[in-house]
């Protein structure tokens, strides 16, 4: 069979391994691999990847303010997440599962291990998922994280996240990510965050949008996602 | 080329419920999780388990682990696979390290067979952890086959000396054939990950 091979996983727009910083994301110290990745031809193995499709999504997956409720109403700020999944080569991306985590208003996980001394939300559970449609595109109803401290350096807070985990069309696209929310201070402060090369940050920071915001509901924000795309050199298996 | 990768982040220590709920306990289904066959999948019913070690040896007990391989025909569940794979059979697989006591991964799962000419049987594999900004890309090979394994091309890029990072040791302690795969981030025995 012929297909073609995706482009390289773009090294300019990912953090490295471990963090060469001295103030950096502290545990990629250990556990970041440190010798070169091996470059391997993409077989079928790296080509094809899971297929999830609709049936895979429950109607309620995609609305976090409701998938939890146990006796009323989630707190925080309701957001409305919407966007395209899109290819380097600008194709949309149907049928992909998109699954999503966070914390509650209170910037508090659901987590056995979190030990954030924040109040638990009883309406709201955090996670969800969804799959793109014919064009791409995606849709989650939610509460805006809180931030939440973590034990990377004295006085260290997350900033408000959402995280994001893609498949794509094979294995070689698999993207695990997390979204930010627009004019953030403890963005410049983040080491996860600030640990991108420069030039990509902004990708990860999601726009604010009057146009997507619902009357009387919930603000709207924009995110979309580019994942690998094929390159243009047919390979033959 | 239009548009620029969205960059990866690190999975983070919280994946639990949304990545892997049922096996950590929480109230919403998992998409996969460490079971990949059922019961009356065809093949030789395997199971591979292993953990993450970090640079100083210590285990890893918030990694998170996908495998991917083809069915016991060596074929995968993909469109771009024309010939399909076995009924029910997805060769996705799914676990967190953070639910067993000595924080293994663990997937029951059937040996797969030859995907192409030349290539020796093995599964795709995925490291996820909290302090991996970026995921990593790994192969399991099986050390009961060592003809196929001389010759194959991905093997080969290896060098020799890192190659047996790369192959799961057989031990047949739990009644079911049984490959061991520990997967070392950082160290002498650092497992070889491949820019895929
Ligand atoms: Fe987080």
């Amino acid at each position: 069979m012929t297909s073609t091979p995706f482009r390289p996983r773009d090294w300019s727009s990912h953090p490295s391994f471990v963090d060469p910083r001295a103030d950096g994301y502290r545990s990629s110290a250990l556990r970041g691999p440190t010798k070169p990745l091996i470059p391997i031809r993409q077989s079928l193995s790296e080509l094809t990847g899971p297929v999830y499709g609709h049936d895979s999504v429950g109607e309620l997956d995609g609305d976090l303010t409701r998938n939890g409720r146990r006796n009323g109403e989630p707190l925080g700020e309701r957001i409305v997440v919407t966007g395209r999944v899109l290819d380097e080569n600008g194709r949309p991306q149907p049928n992909t599962l998109i699954e999503i985590w966070q914390a509650n208003a209170a910037g508090r996980y659901l987590h056995k291990v979190d030990q954030h001394d924040a109040p638990i939300d009883p309406n709201f559970f955090g996670g969800g998922r969804c799959i793109t449609d014919s064009e791409g595109r995606y849709r989650f109803y939610s509460i805006k994280p809180g931030a939440y401290p973590w034990g990377n350096h004295p006085n260290a807070w997350r900033p408000n996240h959402i995280h994001f985990s893609l498949f794509g069309p094979a294995f070689a696209t698999r993207l695990v990510t997390q979204m930010y929310f627009p004019g953030d201070p403890l963005l410049a402060l983040d080491p996860i965050f600030t640990g991108i090369p420069e030039a990509a940050r902004d990708r990860l920071v999601a726009d604010f949008s009057i146009d997507v915001t619902e009357q009387d509901f919930a603000l709207g924000y924009v995110f979309d996602i580019v994942l690998r795309g094929r390159g243009t050199t047919p390979m033959e298996d | 080329m239009a548009l620029k990768q969205t960059p990866s982040q690190t999975v983070g220590p919280f994946f639990a419920y949304g990545l892997t709920p049922e096996q950590y306990g929480y109230d919403l289904t998992s998409v996969a999780d460490g079971a990949v066959r059922d019961d009356d999948t065809a093949g030789t019913h395997i199971r591979i388990e292993g953990r993450v070690l970090d640079g100083r040896g210590d285990v890893v007990s918030d990694a998170m682990i996908e495998i991917w391989q083809a069915d016991a025909q060596g074929r995968y569940a993909h469109p771009d696979d024309p010939r399909g794979s076995n009924a029910g059979f997805t060769g996705f697989g799914r676990q967190g390290t953070g639910t067993d006591l000595q924080s293994r991964f663990r997937f029951d799962t059937v040996k797969p067979g030859v995907t192409e000419d030349g290539s020796a049987p093995h599964v795709s594999l995925i490291v996820f952890a909290r302090g991996l900004p970026s995921h990593a890309y790994t192969r399991i090979y099986f050390a009961d086959e060592a003809a196929a394994n001389a010759t194959d091309p991905v093997l080969s890029q290896v060098p020799a000396e890192r190659r047996e990072t790369l192959i799961a040791q057989r031990t047949d302690t739990s009644g079911v054939p049984t490959y061991r795969f520990d997967i070392h981030l950082q160290g002498d025995n650092e497992t070889v990950f491949f820019d895929v």
